[in-house]
């Protein structure tokens, strides 16, 4: 659960909070592209320092760290997948050429599974700190103004508002079913993924009962009555988007100037310079 | 026997839910907790199988610390029932849901099957054991949640809330049932904000508000007592209510049966005429 904690909303003001949601989603797009285009360790430690401003400007860092944590889980299962398969598949993932067996060709292996880890580590940094900054709100109307038709933004920020109230149920359920002698942690792999049975049942039926209520109470109160919808508010971009959408290109372009014409060394040879 | 001592409790978000909470409650005592919304009481119950473990202070049951047992071993003497039951019912039949925590507690098939007749019998829902319990009325599926804790025959029952959402005649029954209960010597704790189901049933009464026990009772002394009960933003039994407005008749204000009330009120007419 504490990886949602770290995707979680809180209301703060702050210069980043403010940004239009819009060109924060570009900016966090391009860090993805970013991460994507990389494949060495050097690189990526570079990539990972970029959103780290704006988790200290929006005075977001405690929930950051928390989303990062969160993600640890995710990470080791990479790290490992890649270190293994690097293993017994090194000509497909590095320029090791036969088996495995010098020190130095460990380490090249280490450094590419640690690359691809830290790969994953940027895309939910960089996620995180868009989703911590942007209310649901606001993401809708970014959605809205960008000439999505309403059903789905509605659609959308409904899904992310429900998040922590689904979590709350599910929380509440599982009270409900430990009360009742269910031990979640208790056998063998197969028996511990169907103790989730008794939850994850009274967990769907009720998110469709309260999808069907919310319907019916949207439609009761005229939803969808009016063809065309005005906002109260709508987003203008400001001098400070702009200057984000001009670092965000550049920072692509850089970006893609590396990729073409400049070779990364790997911190493995660099470091036994 | 439940002991709750110096009993604190924080929860994740911050929230102090409970501030310095001591109480007994003995075997085979009737207690109702009663309180404002948000007064802890929920929190206050989840103690008692160890749902929630204490941020400070401890809770003994029947002389065993809640901290160094598991909910599932707690709950084998001490029964919940969740205020919503759509948050445990998951079972294709009424049958196989109430066996659930048979199993879980792992008695033998023929003890499980006795005891499920027993408690379809005992709720008077018998004619639905083959029925999916999402098929009923809310009332019924309250029913069919309370036989599912009841079939292990607990020696503590928790009941958070049981009369929400029950029309006349079904509480009616259901206070039947919890006085039946309390005769055969169980230990009820009843959570409720029903003055009138209080005053009919007449237990020992605990009040809270802002995370402390503000007051404690037999009912009749608890609803009557004008003080304590704004206290706790209660209002006292409509029959009570009767009573402190004749006050100046001279009539006694600590009434909150309606029998004795007519009572007393027939002899002064008599007296009268
Ligand atoms: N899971 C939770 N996480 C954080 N805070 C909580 C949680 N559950 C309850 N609280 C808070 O703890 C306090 C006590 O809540 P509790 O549910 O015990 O009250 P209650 O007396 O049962 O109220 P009600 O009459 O509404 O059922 C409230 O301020 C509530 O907001
Ligand atoms: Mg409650």
């Amino acid at each position: 659960m504490s990886v949602f904690e770290g995707f979680k909303f809180r209301k703060v003001s702050s210069a980043v909070h403010r940004l239009d949601p819009r060109i924060k989603f570009f900016y966090v797009i391009i860090l993805f592209v970013m991460a994507i285009l990389f494949t060495k360790l050097l690189a990526l430690i570079v990539l990972f320092f970029i959103p780290l401003p704006f988790v200290f400007i929006a005075r977001v860092n405690r929930q950051w760290l928390r989303s990062l944590r969160g993600a640890v889980f995710f990470a080791i299962i990479i790290f490992a997948t890649n270190f293994i398969f690097g293993y017994f598949y090194p000509s497909s993932y590095t320029e090791i050429t036969g088996a495995v067996d010098s020190l130095g060709e460990y380490l090249v292996l280490l450094e590419r599974a640690s690359a691809m880890t830290l790969r994953f580590v940027v895309l939910i940094a960089s996620f995180s700190v868009f989703f911590l900054t942007t209310s649901p709100d606001h993401l809708g109307l970014a959605l809205q103004q960008s000439h999505i038709p309403y059903e789905f933004c509605f659609a959308f920020t409904t899904a992310v508002r429900f998040v922590p109230v689904l979590a709350d149920e599910a929380q509440t359920i599982m009270d409900a079913q430990k009360a009742r002698g269910l031990e979640l942690e208790r056998g063998n792999f197969l028996k511990r993924v169907r103790n989730y049975i008794p939850i994850l049942i009274p967990l769907i039926i009720s998110a469709i009962r309260r999808s069907l209520e919310l319907a019916e109470a949207m439609e009761s109160r005229a939803w969808g009555a009016s063809e065309k919808r005005t906002n109260l508010y709508v987003l203008k971009l400001k001098r400070t988007d702009y200057l984000l959408v001009l670092v965000s290109v550049l920072m692509l372009i850089i970006a893609v100037y590396v990729w073409l014409y400049v070779s990364i060394p790997s911190l493995t040879t660099l470091l036994s310079l | 026997m439940i002991e709750v001592k110096d009993l604190y409790f924080t929860y994740p978000t911050g929230v102090e839910a409970l501030r310095g909470i001591n109480l007994t409650i003995d075997d085979g005592e009737f207690l109702a907790v009663m309180g404002q919304n948000g007064a802890g009481k929920t929190t206050l119950v989840k103690h008692f199988n160890g749902l929630l473990k204490p941020t400070k202070g401890e809770i003994l049951v029947d002389g065993v610390s809640t901290q160094d047992v598991s909910v599932a071993q707690l709950a084998r003497n001490v029964g919940f029932v969740f205020q919503n039951p759509d948050h445990q019912l998951f079972s294709e039949t009424v049958e196989e849901e109430i066996a659930f925590a048979l199993r879980n507690f792992g008695f033998e098939e023929t003890v499980i099957k006795k005891q499920v007749e027993w408690a379809l019998n005992l709720l008077d829902i018998t004619q639905y054991r083959k029925t999916s319990p999402f098929m009923l009325s809310g009332g019924e599926r309250k029913r069919v949640a309370l036989a599912s804790i009841l079939a292990w025959d607990p020696q503590v029952i928790i009941m958070d809330e049981p009369t929400i959402g029950q029309d006349y005649q079904q509480k009616e029954k259901l206070m039947q049932f919890i006085l039946q209960l309390n005769a055969q010597k169980k230990t009820v704790v009843v959570v409720t904000h029903d003055v009138e189901f209080v005053a009919e049933c007449n237990p020992r009464v605990i009040l809270m508000s802002q995370g402390k026990i503000v007051a404690g009772g037999i009912a009749e002394e608890i609803l009557t007592d004008p003080k304590v009960v704004a206290q706790a933003s209660i209002v006292p039994p409509q029959i009570t209510q009767i009573f402190l407005e004749l006050a100046d008749l001279g009539l006694p204000t600590d009434i909150i049966d309606v029998h004795e009330a007519s009572k007393i009120l027939l002899g002064r007419m008599r007296e009268k005429s």
